[in-house]
């Protein structure tokens, strides 16, 4: 059996991450099972297994109808819902805890590689005695393949446990609905040790949610990134024009925060945020892995350069070599013009 | 407050990968080192905090002799001193392992009166991404841990008493959760992970840069690895062959980009 924490988002509804989780649980089913020497199914223990190849999903708080559908047609045959008073505000080990409670023998616990996500499969992995893989894209029988360098390489490798204790790379397998499954709802209201809740969240600060808040930008259809080239914190107002002609949003390479010509929070890549859009025209950005781990999601790459011979010029869909403030402001007056 | 910050040295890459003849690990002759971004603002963070209550920062890594560089570095940006825990061959060891050798260290040196309030890390290295080593190592220690932060702020009391001695206290702190910023109050000492994003790393002065080069540092030798690297091998992406359609050159190719962006249909109408 393969346990799946899903988190959902403040409408109650699935996130997409835990999305491509589940999607993945379910279609690496029988990889994601102990791999013993010789293949053979593992005969030795006293307690039978559960089903292997079942999907089990594990929600924290409050569980939506929306939900429930959303895990049915996930695949979904068992929900456990965990809701208590010490689990009401988030503390990992007193919610790792509650996961390793339910958590199978023999099988996987998987969650999407997010910030939560990784914190409790490594709390998972310690309670459990298991070994953790962060960022996995794929299982076979040869084991796991998982993201190492921001993405640019992947590492091979094999945990030896029974129970394989993962995360999932962001976007490494789409959601995919199923035959929608009628699963079973248990609910859990596990008491957590005080210990365990050392590390709760005493308050959260929503309204400075915004200066941080990075979901317009991994949730735009439309990025326009900007780097270097963009040449000061003034530079930015084709740029910007540009975002607001797509009701996108702008996101900057490691440089231009660095600088401080931009918030953290507009920054993509490796160490920002990790996005999908449909396009993404990158003004300026010559193409540092860092950058490109964070834009490997987008589905149209368009290139504004004066370098032809840049990494992002020679991955880019589309590409126009010039300087970006002269392309940008000429791009933002064909929009206006053909507006009318 | 005194404050351990583990530091990593990794290739400073940018440009192309390749491997080396073991197939396990990235080919970094001729590659710049550094430490990862998240550990930059770690090393900040704690500069800060140590300067709020008046206690001292140390650096550690485990690596080849070379990463006493990233030591230097450090101290030349206000760290105090700096330990290193020597192998030639860091990519034998695991996360586990890192985590056990590490907790063995601050043991030896609490037994040796250097005891730490808080120990800092990166949230995640930029290399390996194993996101494992500070829960690890908190676990080792059995002191509280919190990933993911990305501001500190030393609660009243938390100084260290004048034996330097852990004295308690706690700790304030910030990191963005998916509803907003999560704020934790936590009991000293503790482990915790940073996140870029809350501090900028300073750059060092010269009278840092000459502080560097006389850095205290403490060595160690690293055991044989234990539980070992899970890595079988390194593989690098296919190198799909790209087609880039260049549009045009400068201002004229502006109605063609249009065009394109028309036909994703991202334009506003």
């Amino acid at each position: 059996m393969t346990l799946v924490f899903v988190e959902t988002d403040e409408n109650g509804e699935v996130a997409l991450t835990s999305a491509e989780a589940l999607t993945f649980a379910r279609t690496n089913a029988s990889a994601l099972l102990p791999q013993l020497p010789d293949g053979a199914p593992d005969t030795s223990r006293e307690v039978a297994a559960p089903p292997s190849g079942s999907t089990e999903a594990v929600v924290v708080g409050p569980l939506s109808e929306e939900a429930v559908g959303e895990l049915s047609r996930l695949g979904v045959s068992r929900i456990h819902h965990l809701e208590s008073a010490d689990l009401e505000a988030y503390s990992a080990p007193a919610w790792a805890q509650a996961i390793v409670d339910i958590a199978p023998e023999t099988g996987a616990v998987l969650a999407s590689g997010t910030p939560r996500g990784m914190e409790l499969m490594t709390h998972v992995a310690m309670r459990t005695g298991e070994r953790m893989a962060a960022n996995v894209v794929a299982a076979d029988e040869e084991g796991l393949l998982r993201q190492v360098l921001g993405g640019a390489a992947f590492e091979r490798l094999q945990l030896d446990g029974d129970l394989q204790v993962l995360t999932l790379a962001g976007h490494a397998c789409n959601p995919e609905e199923t035959t929608p499954t009628t699963p079973e709802i248990l609910t859990h209201s596990p008491e957590s040790a005080a210990e365990d809740l050392r590390t709760r969240v005493v308050r959260t600060e929503v309204e400075t949610a915004a200066d941080n808040d990075t979901s317009g930008l991994t949730q735009a259809r439309a990025v326009v990134g900007a780097g270097r080239g963009v040449g000061s914190e003034n530079g930015f107002g084709e740029v910007l024009e540009l975002v607001d002609h797509l009701g996108g949003a702008l996101g900057v390479s490691r440089v231009v925060t660095g600088l401080g010509w931009r918030p953290h929070s507009e920054q993509v890549g490796q160490t920002g945020s990790r996005i999908t859009p449909d396009v993404y025209i990158a003004c300026g950005i010559s193409g540092a892995i860092q950058h490109m781990a964070g834009i490997e999601g987008a589905k149209t790459l368009i290139a504004i350069n004066t370098d032809e011979e840049s990494t992002m010029v020679q991955r880019a869909d589309y590409a126009i070599i010039g300087d970006l403030h002269e392309v940008v402001g000429a791009v933002n007056e064909e929009i206006r013009s053909r507006r009318g | 407050m005194d404050i351990l910050v583990c530091i990593k040295r990794i290739p400073d890459i940018s440009g192309q990968i390749t491997l080396d003849a073991s197939g396990t690990d990235i080919d970094d002759s001729g590659l710049g080192h550094t430490a990862s971004a998240h550990e930059e603002c770690a090393v900040e963070l704690a500069i800060q905090t140590a300067a709020a209550t008046g206690g001292k920062v140390t650096v550690l890594t485990l690596g080849p002799a070379e990463a006493v560089e990233q030591l230097r570095a450090a101290v030349g940006v206000g760290a105090n001193d700096g330990i290193l825990i020597e192998t030639e061959d860091p990519g034998a060891f695991g996360p586990e392992d890192i985590a056990q050798i590490i907790g063995d260290v601050i043991r030896d040196r609490a037994e040796g009166g250097q005891s730490f309030d808080l120990v800092l890390l990166g949230n995640d290295a930029a290399d390996t991404g194993d996101f494992q080593v500070p829960i690890r190592l908190a676990y080792d220690l059995e002191y509280p841990v919190l990933t993911g932060i990305q501001t500190l702020s030393a609660s009243a009391g938390s100084d260290s008493d004048s034996s330097g001695s852990s004295a308690g206290g706690s700790i304030e702190a910030r990191g963005i959760g998916p509803a907003g910023t999560e704020i934790f109050s936590l009991e000293l000492p503790a482990v915790i992970a940073v996140q870029e994003g809350g501090v900028d790393p300073r750059y060092p002065s010269i009278t840092g840069r000459m502080k560097a080069k006389k850095a205290r540092i403490a060595e160690y030798v690293a055991p044989e690895p234990g539980a070992g690297n899970p890595r079988i091998g390194l593989e690098l992406p296919p190198d799909t062959a790209n087609e880039v359609t260049i549009l045009g050159e400068g201002p004229d190719a502006a109605g063609a980009l249009v065009d394109v962006l028309e036909e994703i249909g991202v334009i506003r109408s």
